[in-house]
């Protein structure tokens, strides 16, 4: 297992991290438009004195080497849209909250997700089924600039219960992860009941039943089993994206996470911020998708040579 | 009850056989009916909507349902039931062929990764971490830079987003299959890969393939919303479900009509869809329906 | 119960009436314990760049400077008229060439230094000082040689019109006499800055350096900076070291960065917030009708409207421009549209711009517009080609163009393409000329109509039209040069005719601040250039 983990580190994650950053780095400034642009035009003495400053006046290969020796060394550049702040700084900034929220949705989705799925998957075409796949469903059609909005109308306006931004209070995580989360419960409850309609024909299913194992038994410890592995592939990419947080939840919400940075950083052409966020979620993916692949090797016995095997 | 199955014998009979059993399933054919009276009605459009999309009456403004505007009025005085009809065009076309997109490249991609396995697999599922780390809104604004803006350009987008996860999730199923005794049987009787994988594999994985792709096609509506704000997608007056919910979301308090008629229409379409899905993948893998 | 929904489904729910439950003792709302302590609650709409007075450029970083800095002069909330500020009089020459401002010897920086004209002249040398890349760099280019100095023609700040002969005489030479000076000297890229803090983290031109994080930030306004937590809360305090700290009736101030305006009326509504940036214009009517005491919509000194590309065909025609512009029911736009009171344009500088107005002349007339279309050539044998209307992407602005688009189609029989693109692209197409049709606002920071009016002067900075018309460019020269407001205004207003009968731009509205005010809030009133110095404010 170690091997395998130091192999994929070294053989695969480095290299491809080599390459996002080399490829985003030069494709970003085709967009057109650069992190100075604005509505009063400022004067190119003015832009002259900035580009030098930022060093964008430099070859861009240069700029390209230079940028790469300070990345290694842990500094990610002077955000051009906040003079005063480091993008490091603001990426660590902002991370914990986004971490806190997406786990609080993941672990919504999951909870929600899976014991949708597996009431829908116990009696197949039944009541249940219907009811618990529509239900789940409708997280698709109602995007979280819908629910979101909807939720706080009801629970922070009509009924007081909540505050309707921020996130100072214990109560202001709710409404947030549940936006966040709803989603994802529709992917997760339909892959699951999927996978179990798949699995509980199988023979060892009936053996099971055959030996007076209790259903729910059945059902947790050996259905499921099977049954999630493509629950677990789609989570590897759903985590990734859930915990370096979500653009529309955080301004609906007023969140200081790390979701906004994403977006605000591409229409600002704040180049050194977009490079830190593609740099922070390509390693956060990365990691994801390798915890995944041990996951799916442990959930099923068949895969587990992969573990053992050369990269 | 499981029936031996032939599958080396001439192909026509799993055609059939799946047919006969989608047209037994009662919900399914139901899914199927409601989503073909819907693209009907969307494609005749110019013919069924009482209102062309264009015309707008800025006096009347946002108003209820009422007479002469069956789902009542938009902002600018527009019809919201011709602005869903014609909207709905764009959506389907939209969200049919960029999931369409996204699961062939999604379907090829996965397989041959979890078929081949070892250096191959390592590389293209490293290519596959690295376009979800490349930034969205970048690639669509530079993609705008090279190409004409257009439905096409808007399929790309979309597509070349969508099929990642496909290919991730497909990925795991064949590399489960690949251990199953059954291939072992294939490749004893001596068949290529790629036909194992064909005949094979991939009618094994439909389930989730299925499952995603109808999950797909919403949120490639909603996609297209979020794109046409960069610029790409639709240009008004012409409209889409996506947006039609947006602008909705915008206003769900004082006109919340604008929202609850374009999302009813979405979330028929996308249970119609799912009923349709798992009709699917009954009628293909018998065995994995009720007992 | 199924085990299914007894394993998984349940939890979930017992989290969700746990977190509820322990909300659910009932609190004081922020506004009303703000009331209590004197804290104001505002609703500052971006993070704001930074706090540095000589780098930032956009309206949220004002509004929290405008706490923290203290300029030579600030204007009286209601009529804009200059009041002491940093300096508590000043003696202009008769030719308004030279302005010399008396300072206060009982100023005092938050740190108890005492503020003195070096410390002015320090601050004007670093605003033009090149390597510090400040775009508002221009505002001082009224002082004799300043703008050589910024462009790195002269290296010798000494040479450039400022002096400080004592500690509390500052005196500013201009190259060319600038009526409207005090009103300038009010904006932030005037506000001074601590020396010593600034040298202590970096050099005089250092751009981005620390010195503006809480615990190190000092100023010579009325509070002083205790907290900044970056996209959530930026708050200040009262400065006890302040000349007039007497006066201020507020404890303090805590700035919220509700970039979604739906959210933030939201906050208003739930008692978060005393004053919002914006109010979403589909609520104006509900809060006309059920609660205009906190409804406010002020007039604001700016306008929208649409750049014409005068040297692309079919618009290079005035008649067509003329056309264009007739036959746009600017009235319905603002009356069924917008709905936020703000005024349908009838010339290109919005009302009482330092007084000054302009007649009536932009007009809706769908009849002379058909005529002169016609008259450019085009009808049904020679049919109009179809143009883009570019805009960037935003609700409203969406909105406008769809409207206008139909009044063109309808009134016109042409056919307009609309185009939106995002911000920097479209900013990057109307620079380059890449577009035929273009969206644009303006809105003026100091308050006389040369804002509005010099823009479009040959090769002006912002003039991304194309236009040239040199009757146009020596007007505004003639009125740059005079000190008396009679004839600056005639200069203008002849100035202003060309302008609307050539329309390389096309006016549409003139803006209002349309957004929320807490009763409790005393002191806020309404004037053009929505500056609301915190002096006069207090919470009751």
């Amino acid at each position: 297992m170690i091997t395998f983990i130091t192999r994929r580190l070294f053989f695969q994650t480095v290299p491809s991290l080599f390459l996002i950053v080399t490829v985003a780095f030069f494709l970003i400034r085709l967009a057109p438009g650069g992190p100075f642009a604005s509505e009063k035009s400022i004067s190119p003495e003015v832009l002259k004195q900035l580009n030098t400053h930022y060093g964008l006046d430099k070859p861009i290969l240069v700029q390209y080497t230079d940028y790469l020796k300070n990345v290694v060394r842990g500094d990610l550049g002077p955000s051009f849209k906040y003079p005063g702040r480091n993008v490091t700084e603001l990426i660590a900034e902002a991370f914990p909250v986004s971490l806190e929220l997406g786990v609080y949705a993941l672990l919504f989705a999951i909870l929600a997700g899976i014991g949708a799925g597996l009431l829908a998957a116990s009696k197949p075409g039944g009541a249940r089924d219907y009811l618990s796949t529509i239900l789940s469903t409708s997280g698709i059609c109602i995007p979280s600039f819908v629910l979101g909005p909807l939720l706080v109308l009801l629970f922070g306006l009509k009924l007081g219960l909540v505050n309707v931004s921020g996130w100072s209070s214990a109560s202001d995580r709710i409404l947030p992860s549940l936006s966040l989360g709803m989603v994802y419960v529709a992917y997760i409850a339909r892959l699951t009941r999927g996978g179990l309609l798949e699995t509980m024909v199988q023979d060892y299913i009936r053996t099971a039943r055959a030996k007076g194992i209790p259903e729910s038994t059945v059902m947790i410890k050996h259905a499921l089993r099977g049954a999630l592995l493509p629950v677990v592939s789609f989570l590897g990419p759903a985590a990734a994206g859930l915990i370096t947080g979500s653009f529309v939840v955080e301004t609906i919400f007023s969140i200081p996470g790390l979701g906004r940075f994403f977006v605000t950083a591409a229409f600002n052409r704040d180049y050194t911020m977009i490079m830190g966020t593609v740099i922070f979620y390509a390693i956060v993916i990365i990691f994801f998708n390798t915890l995944v692949d041990i996951t799916q090797a442990l959930l099923d016995p068949r895969l587990r040579s992969k573990l053992n095997e050369k990269a | 009850m499981k029936k031996p199955e032939p599958d080396n014998i001439a192909g026509n009979s799993l055609w059939k056989d799946a047919t006969r059993r989608f047209t037994a399933n009662r919900l399914a054919m139901a899914g199927l009916i409601i989503l073909s009276v819907l693209v009907i009605l969307c494609i005749l459009a110019p013919l069924v909507a009482p209102w062309s999309v264009d015309v707008q009456n800025l006096s009347l403004g946002a108003s209820a349902p009422g007479p002469g505007h069956l789902l009542g009025t938009d902002i600018l005085g527009r019809d919201l039931f011709s602005r869903i009809l014609y909207g709905g065009q764009i959506s389907f076309a939209v969200g049919l062929c960029a999931t369409l997109v996204s699961v062939l490249i999604g379907v090829s991609w996965g397989a041959v990764a979890g078929w081949a396995g070892g250096r191959t697999d390592a590389v293209m599922m490293r290519i596959v971490d690295m376009a979800y780390a490349f930034p969205f809104t970048i690639f669509v604004i530079i993609l705008m830079v090279f190409f004409e803006r257009s439905l096409l350009l808007l399929f790309a987008a979309i597509g070349a987003v969508e099929w990642l996860t496909m290919a991730r999730i497909v990925r795991g199923q064949v590399m489960s299959l690949k251990s199953r005794e059954f291939i072992d049987a294939a490749k004893g009787l001596g068949l290529s890969n790629t036909r194992i994988i064909i005949r094979h594999v991939l009618p094994n994985i439909a389930g989730p393939v299925i499952v995603y792709a109808t999950l797909t096609v919403p949120a490639v509506m909603l996609l297209e919303a979020f794109l046409s704000f960069l610029g790409l997608g639709v240009q008004p007056p012409a409209s889409s479900w996506g947006i039609l919910i947006r602008e909705g979301a915008e206003a769900m308090e004082e006109y919340p009509w604008l929202l609850i008629f374009p999302g009813t229409v979405l979330s028929i379409t996308l249970f119609s869809l799912n009923f349709v899905g798992d009709g699917l993948r009954d009628a293909f893998d018998p065995r994995s329906s009720k007992e | 119960m199924n085990y299914a929904s007894r394993f998984f489904l349940l939890p979930v729910l017992c989290f969700f009436l746990i977190s509820f439950h322990i909300n659910c003792t009932s609190r004081t709302s922020p506004v009303d314990s703000g009331i209590k302590t004197g804290t104001l609650h505002f609703g500052n709409q971006t993070e704001p760049q930074d706090l540095d007075p000589q780098i930032v450029t956009g309206v949220p970083e004002f509004h929290i400077l405008e706490a923290l800095f203290e300029g030579l002069v600030i204007l009286d909330p209601r009529t804009l008229e200059p009041l002491p500020g940093a300096a508590r009089s000043w003696d202009i020459t008769s030719d308004g060439l030279i302005y010399t401002f008396h300072l206060r010897s009982s100023a005092r920086w938050s740190n108890g230094d005492p503020v003195k004209a070096s410390d002015f002249l320090f601050s004007f040398q670093r605003i033009l000082s090149p390597a510090l890349g400040a775009e508002y760099a221009y505002m001082l280019y009224g002082i004799k040689n300043a703008r050589e100095f910024n462009t790195s023609e002269i290296s010798d700040f000494s040479r450039v019109g400022v002096s400080a002969p004592d500690d509390t005489t500052l005196v500013i030479n201009l190259g060319k006499p600038v009526p409207y000076f005090l009103s300038l000297v009010a904006h932030h890229s005037w506000f001074p800055v601590h020396p010593a803090t600034i040298l202590k983290h970096g050099k005089i031109d250092t751009r981005g350096s620390a010195w503006t994080r809480p615990g190190n930030l000092i100023g010579n306004g009325p509070f002083k900076l205790t907290d900044w937590e970056v996209n959530r809360i930026i708050s200040v305090e009262k400065n006890p070291f302040y000349w007039d700290s007497s006066e201020i009736k507020l404890s303090k101030i805590h700035f919220f960065p509700l970039e979604n305006n739906m959210t933030e009326e939201r906050a208003f509504r739930t008692g978060q917030l005393h004053i919002t940036a914006n109010l979403p214009p589909q609520k104006i009517a509900w809060y006309r009708e059920n609660r205009p005491e906190v409804l406010r919509i002020d007039p604001y000194l700016g306008t929208y409207y649409y750049l014409v590309n005068v040297n692309k065909k079919p618009l290079d025609n005035v008649n067509v421009r003329r056309a264009l512009s007739l036959a746009i029911d600017r009235k319905s736009l603002t009356d069924n549209l917008l709905k936020g009171g703000q005024i349908p344009a009838v010339c290109f500088t919005p009302p009482n711009a330092g007084g000054y107005s302009f007649e009536p002349t932009v007009r809706f007339d769908t009849t002379e517009a058909r005529r002169l279309l016609a008259e450019a050539g085009y009808g049904p044998s020679n049919p109009f080609p179809s143009v883009t209307l570019l805009y960037n992407t935003s609700e409203s602005h969406h909105l406008i163009a769809q409207a206008v688009q139909q009044m063109w189609k309808k009134y016109l029989g042409i056919d307009v393409v609309l185009l939106n693109q995002e911000w920097k692209v479209y900013l990057s197409s109307t620079q380059e000329k890449n577009y035929d049709i273009a969206r644009m606002g303006w809105i003026s920071d100091y308050d006389d109509p040369n804002s509005f009016l010099d823009m479009w002067v040959t090769g002006g900075g912002n003039n991304r039209t194309g236009w040239s018309n040199s009757a146009y460019d020596s007007l505004i020269e003639l009125a740059s040069i005079t000190n008396n407001k009679e004839i600056r205004f005639g200069h203008f207003r002849k100035a202003e005719s060309i302008l609307l009968s050539e329309l390389p731009v096309i006016p549409v509205y003139f803006y209002t601040n349309v957004y929320l005010l807490h009763p409790s809030v005393k002191g806020w009133e309404p004037n053009l250039l929505n500056i609301h110095n915190y002096k006069f404010i207090s919470l009751e």
